[in-house]
């Protein structure tokens, strides 16, 4: 497997970051980067991780010049998953108000822990840590139910200060999204399943409406809108589909609106994308327009009511006119 | 009779561990509801809750005891984001309890 780390690593740009990777060999990483400048949002750092663990310490190096901003790479422990030493000497600043490296969570009761540890290292208000802890509740949940993941979540996190933003990756190299809505679902595609995952209502355990005791299908649904209501991307890829659901503009003012259908969300999405063999979920957060959560969740949740009145409404039958 | 669940003891500061609802669903809610008692979740001190964690904890009520789920279940000290999550569970359960089901 070979993975390019260049100098516009985000989310607006993960379709690109996606479509060089090369994933063939998955028993070898070899990561490179930019050589004068390297930036590398959550997602990218988690994914590369993902598939650092996959692959084995020792067979996975950092090859190639790596520019001093790869700094960024070491701090948030990339190179302890590689066999390659790091070639950075500096102090290391202190952690908090910054970020969260990468950690790997494989149990319920990590995930708590982690979510404990991983707000005062971000410095967030308790009501942006909210919104945060859901996030993370969330996603890792859904790896540690659905993924099937032996290596667990991989999770890292950023706040950058000047743009007062909150960035999420989390990855898994479990069973995929495809696989996991097989039973009931039947998707055609890794781009249908990861449609299918965000649409409200919809769970890999079971068809019936509003879920099984343990699962509702919402999880999905409520991050990727809680992004939208921010302004802010998406991510999911998962085996050959990628879907990132875009920011909605600025100028347009208000709450933007909510759609069940993701296809109705102006995104774009790559159905050939290199398989990647379990799931990557990320978002960024602008905790500038986070408005009360209670009133984002709110609307969500009544997306998510129509959502489901209207899927009943088309299995009612109709009066037969002659 | 009443059950207090004084859910700070349980899931620390922040409720989002479905482990745990799941145990307390099973060993503390749905025998309590099956004498017809009344469950009082007390939220003092939680500030916050996923929609995940709520759904395993009183979905499964609801669908299986239906009106005595929903005249016996009560939450104390629930903020208003942990207020809102509960009404979407709830709303969306009885949506969906009526409905026909999907299963094949």
């Amino acid at each position: 497997m070979k993975v390019f780390l260049s100098n516009q690593g985000n989310l607006r740009n993960f379709k690109g970051f996606v479509e060089s990777l090369v994933l063939s060999s998955p028993d070898t990483l070899e990561i490179t980067t930019h050589d004068k400048w390297v930036t590398v949002h959550p997602a990218n750092l988690v994914l590369v991780a993902a598939l650092a663990i996959q692959a084995g310490k020792e067979k996975t190096e950092i090859i190639g010049k790596v520019p001093d901003t790869g700094r960024y790479l070491d701090r948030m422990g990339l190179y302890e998953l590689t066999k390659t030493p790091s070639p950075f000497m500096y102090c290391k600043k202190e952690e908090s108000g910054r970020f969260v490296p990468i950690k790997i969570i494989k149990t319920a009761d990590d995930q708590s822990r982690f979510i404990i540890d991983m707000i005062p290292l971000l410095h967030l208000s308790e009501k942006n840590a909210t919104v945060v802890k859901y996030i993370v509740g969330e996603l890792v949940r859904n790896v540690l139910e659905h993924a099937f993941a032996k290596n667990g979540a991989v999770v890292a996190a950023q706040y950058y200060k000047k743009t007062n933003r909150v960035s999420i990756g989390i990855c898994d190299t479990g069973i995929g999204i495809w696989k996991s809505l097989q039973t009931h679902w039947h998707p055609g595609t890794d781009i249908d399943a990861i449609k299918l995952a965000i649409t409200p209502g919809i769970t890999g355990t079971t068809r019936r409406e509003g879920g099984t005791a343990e699962n509702a299908g919402a999880g999905l649904f409520f991050i990727k809108s809680i992004a939208k209501t921010t302004r802010n991307y998406f991510v999911i890829y998962s085996g050959n589909g990628e879907y990132t659901l875009l920011k909605h503009k600025k100028r347009i003012k208000g709450m933007p609106r909510l759609y069940a259908d993701p296809n109705r969300d102006p995104h774009s999405e790559v159905a050939t994308a290199p398989n990647f063999p379990g799931t990557l979920v990320a978002v960024d957060i602008s905790l500038d327009e986070t408005s009360e959560f209670n009133d984002l969740l709110s609307s969500i949740g009544d997306v998510y009511d129509r959502a489901i009145r209207e899927r009943r409404r088309v299995r009612y039958r109709m009066p037969k006119f002659i | 009779m009443k059950k207090n669940i004084f859910m700070r003891k349980f899931v620390g500061g922040f409720a989002e561990n479905k482990d745990i609802a799941k145990k307390m669903r099973v060993e503390k809610v749905m025998p309590t509801l099956l004498k017809h008692d009344e469950v009082v979740f007390d939220f003092d001190g939680v500030s916050g809750a996923t929609q995940s964690f709520i759904h395993a904890l009183v979905s499964d009520p609801i669908r299986k005891f239906g009106s005595t789920a929903l005249d016996n279940l009560f939450y104390k000290n629930a903020n208003d984001d942990i207020q809102e999550i509960i009404s979407i569970v709830y709303r969306y359960m009885q949506e969906s309890l009526d409905s026909e089901t999907y299963e094949e």
